[in-house]
């Protein structure tokens, strides 16, 4: 590599020959000298940046985020206000504007209003005790020396496995003379966990908990490495117990933590569509663990009504963003 | 649009902090080894209670992953609790056959790689670009390509489920095609994100350097900057494999036809469809489930060192 002097040399030797902009078409990496820049640092800036070839690296990305990502988004508010259906392709059709037309037969059908429901019930086991266990797993795992590795790996193992192969040996565990019947005897629920309309939500739920909670731990561990350690020795030189500690200084500093937890939860919950389809056989017994995304494939996909479909994920998400700020609030505490 | 994504995009506020704070440290050097004598210290009064939550976690989490392979040896159904130890008598390999004999679990391995490969292919080769670019170089609309890589992990999922399917599927007709199935996921915008915090963490000098010395762009990022950030892109594409590997929805909407489908679709299928006609369906489906299964833990278990809180804590730093 050897100093380009043929055509770095004009430009860096006179800092007011060439214009901006020509400056930055004739060599495609224009060459900054500190001491140039020193000079006159507003003529080095040209039109597109002192690497304009930056925009040829970062185009594929932009296009693909535009084209796959955010048009789509657009598409989707607009399938949502018009009486939309599947047609071949390139075959022009009348698409009549319908105004809330979809929105109302969302929020009036009973099923709808069933599966949000249902997620209702999913979120308030769902977060508390994603919450709760990943902290407290976190905070165990971020104090022990020995086996650290192999308690690490153990609990992000079920997150890192496909949902359908763990669905698979859950149905096993939890099927009427299944493993855990068999532990509990005669406190074994009848109809069995997955076909009993008032708890097969609440399986789903703890099911979604185990899942994903090795993930939550990792975010949690993250945390934990910002709490200096000072806190917890002028804690215990004042004689605070480890639950004190834990209470009034683990606690309030992993709290931006704790937000994003709860949140990434909720999402993941509103997500729900694997599991249902799986574990309860499409949202059964009788529509009890029916998940919003769950009606979206079956209203738009398999009853070819994406408009309707459309609508109920845009309320979807309304309301996850509802959730989310009302939990930012609750959690967050008062800095936020 | 999985978890992890929206996870780097709820990290904004911190990111700037993030930035000022490791002006030339390495990826290489973060690590554990950082952290003090008084760590040791309270480590050592880890008590009986915290052991015994570890160990009762430890088997919480792995105990269905024994059950999921003792169950798919079994030549019948042993639900009792007996049936969790290996009974020499009821030990056969027959399940996999007869899983094999209804999905052919090698084309759904080949199809699953075939997708999960397309994707980090996509995500590697066009993250590294804008990575490096949004890091070390300085250009018109920077801030706007910035701007929007956080946007997009914001984007649910479930809102382009359908206008995905209306354009991928019907108005392009790409059913049935491995890009029909990688287009949604091409880019993940997480492994961009983790990029462009490693080449940050590079010191800028090392690149003025070298242009000062008349190398092009490209050949920077090829011989400079992504020899120091290997690290970096094992921990990217361990976090770009989750996706495409357990993705369920998405193949199982563009896929109807078995030969291209993904391993995950084709055992849900199976589950839904097929498992009731079995003579041992719960032995078969299991036996599925830990071939689905395995490739993912012995990845995650060989590469562990990469996916440690550290590496994820650059994308998700609370």
């Amino acid at each position: 590599m050897s100093l380009r002097s043929s055509d770095g040399g004009p430009e860096a030797g006179s800092p007011a020959a060439g214009s901006p902009a020509t400056g930055s078409v004739a060599t495609g990496a224009p060459v900054g000298r500190t001491a140039d820049q020193r000079l006159a640092p507003r003529k080095r800036k040209n039109l597109l940046g002192r690497q304009p070839l930056g925009l040829l690296f970062s185009a594929p990305y932009v296009i693909y985020v535009l084209a796959v990502l955010a048009y789509p988004l657009g598409y989707a508010v607009y399938i949502s206000f018009h009486d939309f259906f599947f047609t071949a392709p390139r075959v022009k059709v009348d698409r009549p504007f319908v105004g809330l037309d979809n929105y109302i037969t969302v929020l009036s059908d009973p099923a709808v209003q069933r599966s949000f429901a249902n997620i209702g019930v999913f979120l308030v086991i769902n977060v508390p005790l994603t919450v709760g266990l990943s902290l407290v797993l976190a905070n165990a795992l971020n104090r022990v020396t020995k086996l650290r590795t192999f308690f690490r790996v153990s609990y992000y193992v079920p997150y890192v496995t496909a949902s359908v192969a763990v669905v698979g040996v859950w149905l096993f565990l939890f099927q009427q003379n299944g493993l855990v019947n068999a532990l509990l005897g005669p406190l074994a629920p009848n109809p069995s966990w997955l076909t009993n309309s008032w708890l097969a939500m609440p399986t789903v739920a703890l099911y979604v908990t185990w899942k994903q909670l090795g993930f939550f731990i990792l975010l949690y561990l993250a945390a934990l490495q910002n709490i200096p350690d000072e806190l917890y020795e002028s804690a215990s030189v004042d004689g605070g117990n480890k639950w004190v500690q834990f209470w009034n200084i683990t606690v309030p500093g992993v709290r931006s933590a704790s937000v994003l937890v709860t949140l990434l939860a909720t999402i993941t919950g509103a997500n729900l569509f694997t599991e249902p389809y799986l574990l309860t056989g499409g949202g059964g017994p009788d529509g009890a663990s029916t998940s919003p995304v769950f009606l979206m494939y079956q209203k738009g996909i398999l009853q070819g009504n994406p408009d309707v479909a459309a609508a109920l994920g845009v309320v979807l998400v309304i309301g996850v963003l509802l959730i989310a700020l009302i939990q930012k609030r609750l959690v967050g505490g008062k800095e936020d | 649009m999985s978890v992890i994504d929206a996870a780097t995009a709820a990290n904004n506020d911190n990111e700037k902090n993030d930035d000022a704070g490791q002006p030339g440290a390495f990826p290489s050097t973060r690590g554990g080894s950082s952290r003090g004598g008084s760590t040791v210290e309270k480590r050592r009064n880890l008590g009986i209670g915290s052991s015994v939550l570890l160990a009762v976690g430890a088997f919480v989490f792995l105990f269905p992953f024994y059950y999921m392979f003792i169950g798919s040896l079994q030549t019948a159904p042993d639900t009792s609790v007996a049936g969790a130890f290996p009974n020499p008598a009821n030990l056969t390999g027959e399940n996999y056959a007869n899983i094999n004999g209804s999905i052919d679990l090698l084309k759904g391995l080949v199809n699953s790689g075939i997708f999960t490969g397309g994707v980090i292919l996509f995500t590697v080769v066009f993250g590294l670009l804008v990575g490096y670019a949004l890091a070390q170089m300085h250009f018109r609309g920077k801030g706007f390509v910035f701007g929007m890589m956080l946007l997009v992990q914001m984007i649910p999922f479930q809102l382009l489920l359908i206008p995905l399917y209306v354009m991928i599927v019907r108005d392009y007709g790409l059913a049935d095609s491995y890009i029909g199935m990688i287009l949604p996921f091409a880019i993940n915008s997480t492994a961009v994100f983790v990029f462009r915090q490693y080449f940050m963490q590079l010191p800028s000098t090392l690149f003025e350097a070298a242009r000062i010395d008349g190398a092009s762009e490209l050949r920077i990022l090829w011989q400079i900057a992504i020899p120091l950030v290997r690290p970096a892109i094992v921990t990217a594409i361990l976090l770009t494999f989750i996706g495409p590997w357990n993705e369920f929805l998405w193949p199982f909407l563009v896929t109807k036809d078995s030969a291209i489908q993904p391993l995950a679709v084709s055992l849900a299928n199976y589950i839904s469809n097929v498992a009731a006609t079995a003579s041992n369906p719960f032995g078969a489906i299991l036996a599925g489930a830990c071939v689905l299964a395995a490739p993912a833990i012995a990845l995650f278990i060989f590469f562990q060192r990469q996916f440690i809180s550290t590496n994820i804590g650059s994308s998700v730093k609370g």
